[in-house]
C-alpha cells in the first residue's frame, strides 16, 4: 500500500532546519553558501502536503538545491577555516608566535570561479543577472574603510566598476540614463540583454547600524567575482585586453609630456575614464548584416519596425559625436564622462581637479560647457554654457535638445524617466508630449498662448452651457405643472455633474459642437426617462414657486455622443451581472487595477492643473 | 596654646633636623630589614654625621616614649609620651593633621613636597635627601640598594687553567656513546609523516597579491547545462519613474495631504519608499540616506524570501464578458417611467392587475385599498378597512368582476363594480347565489350540530372550521355591501397572503401561524368550503401558488419550494433553493420554470424538468428581493428589492427540451425612493402589454412601459 508523504511535493521540499541538519553547517554558514551558490528557499504549491499534514509556518528549500549544496567543495574549506580559526586562536593564547606564523601562512582560502560558471552556465545567463550585481559593486565602490567594510573588497569593487564603465565607453552600450535622487541609473544593453543599475551619488554614506555587512559582503564576494569575469568576457568580445592597458601609458613620447610616473598613476587614469585602451587588432569591425528579404508583409512590417529601430540606435551612439564638452569642478565626474562619452562626445575638465583631462578650458573647440552653478567671471562665447541635466535629456530623447531652457540659473524642464513606457502609462506630462510633438516635427507656435486662449474659450463656452441648461431646466418646471406627460427639457443640468468626472474638458466641448449641429436627433430615445427626475424635481420645487403660466418651449438639446455612451455603459454593467462566478473575481481584480490606474492619472491631472493655474495667476500678478 | 608651641618648635628645631633625618632613616631601614647593616657597615650613608656623637642610648628613647602603639592614639593631644623628667614630649611641629586645602597649597608651593613623607613613630614630616631616593628607585627596580655593591660576580667560578687530575674519577655513562632511541623514533615519526605527506616542507611563497585572477570561464566548451529546472531567477527591481526624478514635474511632488499620509503610513505600505523632492539644480542633490538599506534589503530578499512562480494571467477583460444578445434586440421590454400613481399615505403592500390589463388594484398600510385605471393613473375608488390592508389581489377570470382583500385575519371578496356594468351586476347575482346556498348549508349543518352536539362538541372544540364565511346581502340596505362588500372570511390568524386559481373558483390563504400545519387554507367560492390541506409542513410558509394548469401547489417555505399534487393529495418535489430566507415565488405561464427571490439577494431560476437545484442564481440586487414576477405572454421576468431597483430579465423558456432557458437582464428600473430602508415592495406586469407596475415603500406606484 502506498503510505502518505512518502513522495510527491512532501520529498520534493525540506524544511530549512533539516537542510541545516543535513549539511551539518551552522546557520551562517549556511546562508553565506546559500548567498554564494545562489539557492533560495522556495514557497510550496501545497504547503500543507509538504509539512505533512500538519500546518505552520517553515522555509523551505528544494530537497534537490540541498543535495546540490552537500556536494559543494567549499563545505570542506568552510569547515577548515573553522579549524584554522581554532588553531589561531590557541596559537595566540600560548603566545606561540613560531606557530601564528606558520599557521598565518596556511591560512585556508577557497576560489568560487567555478560557483560563477555553474550559476551562469552561458555568457547571457550573467548578463541577465548583472543588475542586482552592478548596484551594490558601485555602491561598494563608494563605501568608505570602516571596520565592517574590509578596504580590499572596496578596492576591487572600484576597479571592477571602472573596467565596466570603461568597457561601456568603448563598445557604446549604453542606453538610458537618469538622474534620480537616489542616484544615476543607467541602462545598458550588452548582448541583447537589457542591465540596469543605480550608482550612488558621490557623497558621504554613512552605514546604517541594523545593516548586516557580512550579508552584503558575501554577496559583493560572489558579484565581484562574476563582475571580473563578465568584464574580461566583454572586453575580449569588443577586443580589448584584459586588465585593461591604457594606451597611455605604453606611449613614450606621451609620457614624456605628461611628466608623470604612470605606473604609478595607472590606477587614477583608468578612474578618469577618459583614455584610450589598447586593442588587441584594431581592424574588428562589424560586419553588416545581409538583408534578407521576408516574403509574408507581416513579417516585412517587422523587419521595416527593426530597421527603424536599428536607425534610431546608430543615432543613439553618435549622439555626441563632434561635440567637444567641458565639466565644471562641480559637476560630478564619473557619471558625465560615461554618458557623454559613451555617446562619442569628447569631454575635460579642469587639469587640477583629477588626471585625464585632456584639453584646458579655454579651448576654443569646446562647444559646450557644463556647468551647476550660476554663470559668474570669464565666459567663452563660442560655446554654449548648460546645465548638466541637459546631457541626460539629450540622451533620453535621443536629440540634440535646444539649450534655451538649460542655460545656467534657468529654471530647468523637468527631467522625466526615460524607464516610463509612453504608449502604456496612462498620464504623460505635459512636458513629454511636447516633447514627442517635437519629435514628429510638430512646431507650436507660441504653445502658451494658445492654451490659454483655448482654456478661456472653454470656461466662457462652459458657463453659457451651463446658464442655459439652468434656464431650459426652469422652464421644463414651468411645463410640468400644465400636463404631466409633457417630456421636454434639457438634460444638459442634471448630466454635467457626471459629465465633468467622466470626460475630460475636451471632449466636453467637442460633444457640445455636436449638439449644437442636431439638436433633436434622439430625443425619442431619451424622452421616457425624463418624467422620473421631473418629478422629483417638481416635488422639491413646489413649495417654492407654484407657477401656472405658459412659457415659451426651448428645443430640447440633446447629446448624442452622452446618450450612445450612457447605453453602452448600462449594457455592459448588465453583462457584467450575468459573468459567471468564477470569472467574476478575475474580471473585477482587473477592473479595480484599470479603476486605480485611472484615479491615479486623473490625480495626476488635477494636480497638473492646479499648478498651472497657480502658476498662471503668479504671471498675472507680476504683470499687474 | 600656640605660643607654647611655636617655643618648643623652636627649642627642638636644631635637635629635630638630626632626628629627623635619623627617623626617616630608620623607618626606611626598618622597611628594608635585611639591607640595614650593609648601610650601616658601609658608612656612606649620613656620613656626614657621627653616629657616635650622641651615644647615650637614652636620646633614641626620647624620640618615641610611647612604645609600638598607634600613633593615632595621640592625635587629640599635643603631645607623644613623656620624658624621663615626667615633662611632656612634644609633638614636632608638622605633626599636626593637616586639611585638604593646606595640603594642597603645599603642594603648589613647597618644591620638595613630592619627597616628604611623615615619620609613622613621631608623625612628623621628614624630607629625603637624594640618596634617600636613589636608594628607593633602586629597590623598586629590583636592585641592589647600594650602589657601590657588585651585582653580579663575574669571578670564575672554575678556574681556566686545566687541571691535571679530573675533579671526580668517575667514568662516563654508556648512554652518552649510544645514539638516543627516543630521538630516533621521533625522527622515525618524522620521516614518515613527510613521506605520507602530512608535514609539508614549508615553501616561501611568492608574494602573491589578494586580487583574484580572472580568465575566460564561458571560454570554448559553452555547453548549456542547466543545473535543473526549478530555476527561478529573482524578479527584478522595478524601473524608476518620474516621481524618482531629481527634477521631476510639479505633479508628481506630494501635496499636503499626501504627504501626511505617506508618513503616518507604515514603511511596508507605502506605495514609494521615498519622498519625491524637487531640486533646482543638481548641485544641490543630497546622497539618498537609505541607499544603503535598501541595497541590504535587496540582497535579503534575494536569498531569504521564498520563491514562486506565479502565472500572469493575460486577460482581456472583454473576454470574460458572456456573450449575450443585446437587449435592445430583445425588446419589447419596460424601460421608462410613464406614470406614477399617487394617493397613498403609507407603504403599499401590493398590487394586482385586472386580467384585462384596465384596472390597478393596490393595497397599503394605510389601511386602503385603491382601486386606479391604467391609462389614466386616476383613482377610481377607495376602500377603507379596519387595519392594515396587506394583500389585494383580482379574481384572475374576466366573467367576474371581484377582488379579495387581506387585512389582520380578515379576508374580504369585494366587487368594485367598475367598468361593464352588466359583468358587475352578474357577478352580483352570481354571489346572492352562493350566499343562499351558503345559508341552506349552515342551516342543515347546525341542524346536524345540534343532533349529535354532545358527542362533537370536544372535536369542535379542538377542531375549529379553519374560517367562517359571512355574506353581506342586498336587502338589508347594508352599508358594506353598498360599499361593494361582498364575503367576509374571518381566520383564526392573520392572514399573510391570497393568491387565486386561475380558474378563479379557489383560492389559498397563507396565516401567518407558526403551527405551520394550519398556515395554508384554501377555499372554493363555489361551494364556500374552507380546507386545511396539509395535515403536517415543515417550514414557515412564505407564499403558495397554483400552476396555471394543473392541479399543483406550490408551496414556498423558508428554504424549499414544495410542490403538491392536489388531485393526488401527494409531494411531487422538494426544490432545493440554497437561499437562506425565500421571500417570494412566481411560476411561470408554462409551467415547467419557477423563479423565487430571496431575502439574501438571490434570484434562482428552477426548471422543474432539470433538477431539484436552481438552474441559475442570479445575485444582482444588492439588497432583499421583495418579489419576482412572470409576464403573462412576454419572455420578461422581474425582481424588485429593498435597493429601490427593479430588474427586468428576458427569459426565454424553449419548447425544446435540449435547449436550456436563456437568461439575459434587460433594464434596471430605477425610481423608488428608499424610505425606512425598504425600497419596492411589489412588482407585477401588465397581462397584455410589456409593462412593469411596482409599489414602493414611498406611496407611489409607477408604471414602466416600453
Amino acid at each position: 500500500m502506498k503510505k502518505k508523504f512518502e513522495s510527491g511535493a512532501a520529498t520534493a521540499f525540506i524544511p530549512r532546519n533539516q537542510a541545516i541538519k543535513k549539511l551539518q553547517l551552522t546557520i551562517a554558514d549556511f546562508r553565506r553558501l546559500c548567498i554564494l551558490k545562489g539557492v533560495f528557499p522556495v514557497e510550496p504549491k501545497n504547503k500543507k502536503k509538504v509539512n505533512k499534514g500538519k500546518s505552520g509556518n517553515r522555509t523551505y528549500y528544494y530537497a534537490k538545491d540541498i543535495n546540490y549544496l552537500a556536494n559543494e567543495p567549499i563545505i570542506n574549506k568552510f569547515r577548515d577555516f573553522k579549524v584554522y580559526v581554532k588553531r589561531l586562536k590557541r596559537a595566540k593564547g600560548r603566545r606561540d608566535i613560531k606557530a601564528l606564523g606558520r599557521l598565518r601562512s596556511n591560512k585556508p582560502t577557497y576560489k568560487i570561479d567555478h560557483i560563477v560558471k555553474e550559476r551562469y552556465p552561458t555568457f547571457t545567463d550573467a548578463v541577465r543577472d548583472l543588475d542586482d550585481c552592478l548596484s551594490l559593486i558601485f555602491l561598494f565602490a563608494v563605501l568608505p574603510k570602516s571596520k565592517r567594510v574590509y578596504v580590499e573588497k572596496v578596492h576591487l569593487a572600484k576597479r571592477l566598476s571602472l573596467e565596466f564603465m570603461h568597457y561601456l565607453i568603448s563598445s557604446k552600450s549604453l542606453r538610458k540614463c537618469f538622474i534620480s535622487i537616489k542616484g544615476y541609473y543607467f541602462q545598458a544593453e550588452i548582448k541583447g540583454q537589457k542591465v540596469t543599475w543605480i550608482m550612488p551619488h558621490k557623497l558621504a554614506y554613512q552605514c546604517p547600524d541594523d545593516v548586516d555587512f557580512r550579508i552584503m559582503s558575501t554577496f559583493v564576494e560572489f558579484y565581484s567575482i562574476m563582475l571580473g569575469f563578465v568584464n574580461y568576457k566583454s572586453y575580449q568580445d569588443i577586443g580589448l585586453i584584459y586588465p585593461p592597458k591604457l594606451s597611455i601609458t605604453h606611449d613614450p613620447s606621451k609620457l614624456k609630456e605628461e611628466n608623470v610616473d604612470l605606473n604609478d598613476f595607472n590606477d587614477e587614469y583608468l578612474a578618469s575614464l577618459n583614455c584610450d585602451f589598447i586593442k588587441i587588432n584594431e581592424s574588428q569591425d562589424e560586419s553588416q548584416g545581409d538583408e534578407f528579404p521576408l516574403a509574408d508583409e507581416e513579417n516585412q512590417e517587422m523587419l521595416e519596425k527593426a530597421k527603424l529601430e536599428e536607425e534610431n540606435l546608430n543615432k543613439l551612439k553618435v549622439l555626441f559625436k563632434g561635440l567637444k564638452f567641458f565639466l565644471n569642478r562641480e559637476v560630478p565626474r564619473e557619471p558625465f564622462v560615461l554618458a557623454i562619452r559613451s555617446f562619442s562626445g569628447e569631454v575635460s575638465w579642469d587639469k587640477t581637479t583629477a588626471l585625464g583631462a585632456t584639453y584646458p578650458e579655454d579651448d576654443s573647440s569646446i562647444t559646450h560647457h557644463i556647468i551647476d552653478r550660476p554663470l559668474v567671471g570669464k565666459t567663452h562665447l563660442n560655446r554654449v554654457y548648460i546645465q548638466p541635466q541637459w546631457v541626460f535629456d539629450c540622451i533620453n530623447e535621443n536629440m540634440i535638445l535646444p539649450v534655451d531652457d538649460y542655460l545656467p540659473g534657468a529654471v530647468l524642464p523637468p527631467h522625466l524617466s526615460p524607464f516610463v513606457d509612453v504608449t502604456d502609462h496612462g498620464y504623460i506630462p505635459p512636458e513629454k508630449q511636447k516633447l514627442i510633438k517635437m519629435k514628429l516635427g510638430i512646431t507650436e507656435e507660441e504653445p502658451e498662448k494658445n492654451e490659454a486662449k483655448e482654456e478661456e474659450k472653454k470656461i466662457e463656452k462652459k458657463t453659457e452651457n451651463k446658464k442655459n441648461a439652468q434656464k431650459s431646466e426652469e422652464k421644463k418646471l414651468v411645463k410640468k405643472e400644465e400636463t404631466k406627460l409633457v417630456k421636454k427639457k434639457a438634460k444638459k443640468g442634471s448630466e454635467s455633474d457626471e459629465e465633468s468626472e467622466e470626460d475630460s474638458e475636451e471632449e466636453e466641448i467637442n460633444d457640445m459642437k455636436v449638439d449644437l449641429d442636431t439638436p433633436d436627433e434622439d430625443e425619442s430615445e431619451e424622452e421616457e426617462e425624463e418624467p422620473v427626475e421631473e418629478l422629483e424635481d417638481t416635488k422639491k420645487d413646489k413649495n417654492k414657486k407654484p407657477i401656472i403660466a405658459v412659457v415659451k418651449a426651448q428645443p430640447k438639446v440633446e447629446n448624442v455622443n452622452m446618450m450612445l455612451k450612457k447605453q453602452a455603459d448600462e449594457e455592459k454593467k448588465l453583462t457584467e451581472m450575468m459573468i459567471p462566478k468564477k470569472n467574476k473575481r478575475l474580471y473585477d481584480k482587473i477592473m479595480k487595477s484599470k479603476k486605480k490606474k485611472n484615479q491615479e492619472v486623473e490625480k495626476l491631472k488635477e494636480k497638473r492643473k492646479i499648478y498651472d493655474e497657480s502658476v498662471k495667476n503668479t504671471k498675472q500678478k507680476k504683470v499687474k | 596654646m600656640d605660643k607654647v608651641k611655636v617655643k618648643t618648635q623652636k627649642r627642638k628645631s636644631k635637635h629635630e633636623s638630626t632626628s629627623i633625618s635619623e627617623n626617616s632613616e630608620k623607618t626606611l631601614t626598618k622597611n628594608t630589614e635585611p639591607l640595614s647593616t650593609s648601610l650601616n657597615s658601609n658608612g656612606s650613608f649620613l656620613s656626614s654625621q657621627n653616629e657616635y656623637d650622641i651615644d647615650t642610648s637614652d636620646e633614641e628613647d626620647l624620640r618615641n616614649t610611647i612604645g609600638n602603639v598607634p600613633l593615632k592614639w595621640y592625635d587629640d593631644y599635643d603631645h607623644i609620651g613623656y620624658n624621663l623628667d615626667g615633662e611632656k614630649i612634644a609633638k614636632p611641629a608638622d605633626a599636626k593633621r593637616s586639611d585638604e586645602l593646606d595640603q594642597f597649597l603645599d603642594k603648589m608651593e613647597n618644591p620638595d613636597y613630592w619627597r616628604t613623607v611623615r615619620d609613622s613613630q613621631t608623625g612628623g614630616k621628614v624630607v629625603l635627601s637624594d640618596e634617600d631616593i636613589e636608594i628607593i628607585k633602586r629597590l623598586t627596580t629590583s636592585k641592589y640598594a647600594n650602589k657601590d655593591v657588585e651585582e653580579f660576580d663575574t669571578s670564575s667560578f672554575f678556574t681556566q687553567d686545566e687541571m691535571k687530575m679530573p675533579l671526580s674519577g668517575r667514568p662516563e655513562h654508556k648512554r652518552s656513546f649510544i645514539p638516543s632511541n627516543w630521538e630516533r623514533l621521533q625522527v622515525g615519526k618524522y620521516v614518515h609523516a613527510i613521506k605520507m605527506g602530512w608535514i609539508k616542507p614549508q615553501i616561501k611563497k611568492e608574494e602573491e597579491d589578494d586580487q583574484p585572477k580572472f580568465y575566460d570561464i564561458w571560454g570554448k566548451d559553452d555547453n548549456d547545462q542547466r543545473k535543473h529546472l526549478h530555476h527561478l531567477p529573482a524578479p527584478k527591481c522595478p524601473l524608476p519613474d518620474n516621481y524618482e526624478s531629481y527634477n521631476p514635474p510639479p505633479e508628481y511632488l506630494f501635496d499636503d495631504e499626501e504627504k501626511e499620509k505617506w508618513q503616518n503610513q507604515e514603511p511596508e505600505d507605502r506605495r514609494i519608499n521615498f519622498m519625491p523632492k524637487k531640486f533646482p539644480s543638481l548641485r544641490l542633490v543630497p546622497g539618498y540616506e537609505h541607499f544603503i538599506k535598501e541595497r541590504f534589503e535587496r540582497c535579503l530578499d534575494m536569498y531569504l524570501a521564498p520563491r514562486q512562480r506565479k502565472m500572469r494571467v493575460q486577460v482581456d477583460p472583454q473576454d470574460l464578458l458572456p456573450k449575450l444578445p443585446k437587449p435592445r434586440d430583445l425588446q419589447p421590454f419596460p424601460t421608462t417611467l410613464s406614470i406614477t400613481f399617487k394617493g397613498h399615505k403609507s407603504t403599499i403592500t401590493s398590487i394586482s392587475v385586472h386580467p384585462t390589463g384596465q384596472w390597478l388594484l393596490s393595497s397599503s398600510n394605510d389601511k386602503t385599498v385603491k382601486c386606479w385605471e391604467v391609462s389614466t393613473g386616476r383613482c377610481i375608488n377607495t376602500w377603507t378597512f379596519e387595519s392594515k390592508t396587506v394583500n389585494c389581489s383580482w379574481v384572475p377570470v374576466q366573467n367576474l368582476c371581484l377582488f379579495s382583500v387581506a387585512y389582520d385575519n380578515i379576508v374580504m371578496i369585494v366587487n368594485p363594480k367598475c367598468g361593464d356594468k352588466v359583468l358587475s351586476s352578474n357577478t352580483d347575482s352570481k354571489l346572492a347565489d352562493y350566499s343562499s346556498l351558503h345559508e341552506q348549508n349552515d342551516n342543515s349543518a347546525k341542524g346536524n350540530e345540534s343532533d349529535d352536539e354532545s358527542e362533537d362538541k370536544k372535536k369542535s372544540e379542538t377542531k375549529k372550521p379553519p374560517c367562517t364565511w359571512k355574506f353581506f346581502h342586498d336587502k338589508k340596505n347594508d352599508p358594506n355591501f353598498k360599499a361593494g362588500f361582498r364575503i367576509q372570511l374571518t381566520h383564526q390568524k392573520p392572514v399573510k397572503n391570497v393568491s387565486w386559481h386561475p380558474k378563479g373558483d379557489y383560492f389559498a390563504t397563507v396565516l401567518d401561524d407558526k403551527n405551520s400545519n394550519s398556515a395554508v387554507i384554501m377555499h372554493q367560492l363555489s361551494k364556500q368550503k374552507s380546507v386545511r390541506p396539509f395535515a403536517k409542513m415543515n417550514g414557515i410558509v412564505q407564499q403558495v401558488v397554483f400552476h396555471p394548469f394543473k392541479p399543483l401547489l406550490f408551496v414556498a417555505t423558508q428554504r424549499y419550494v414544495k410542490v403538491y399534487d392536489l388531485a393526488k393529495q401527494l409531494l411531487v418535489k422538494k426544490l432545493l433553493t440554497n437561499v437562506k430566507w425565500v421571500s417570494s415565488l412566481d411560476v411561470h405561464p408554462g409551467g415547467d420554470n419557477l423563479i423565487i427571490g430571496s431575502y439574501d439577494n438571490r434570484l434562482s431560476w428552477f426548471d422543474l424538468d432539470l433538477s431539484t437545484k436552481p438552474y441559475k442564481t442570479l445575485k444582482h440586487h444588492k439588497k432583499a428581493i421583495r418579489a419576482v414576477a412572470y409576464h403573462k405572454k412576454y419572455p420578461l421576468f422581474a425582481s424588485c428589492s429593498d435597493d429601490g431597483t427593479a430588474i427586468v430579465s428576458h427569459g426565454m423558456v424553449y419548447d425544446d427540451l435540449m435547449q436550456n432557458a436563456l437568461i439575459v437582464p434587460l433594464k434596471i428600473l430605477r425610481g423608488h425612493e428608499i424610505t425606512k430602508s425598504i425600497g419596492v415592495t411589489c412588482c407585477k406586469f401588465h397581462p397584455t402589454q410589456p409593462w412593469l407596475f411596482t409599489s414602493g415603500a414611498d406611496k407611489t406606484i409607477r408604471l414602466y412601459s416600453n
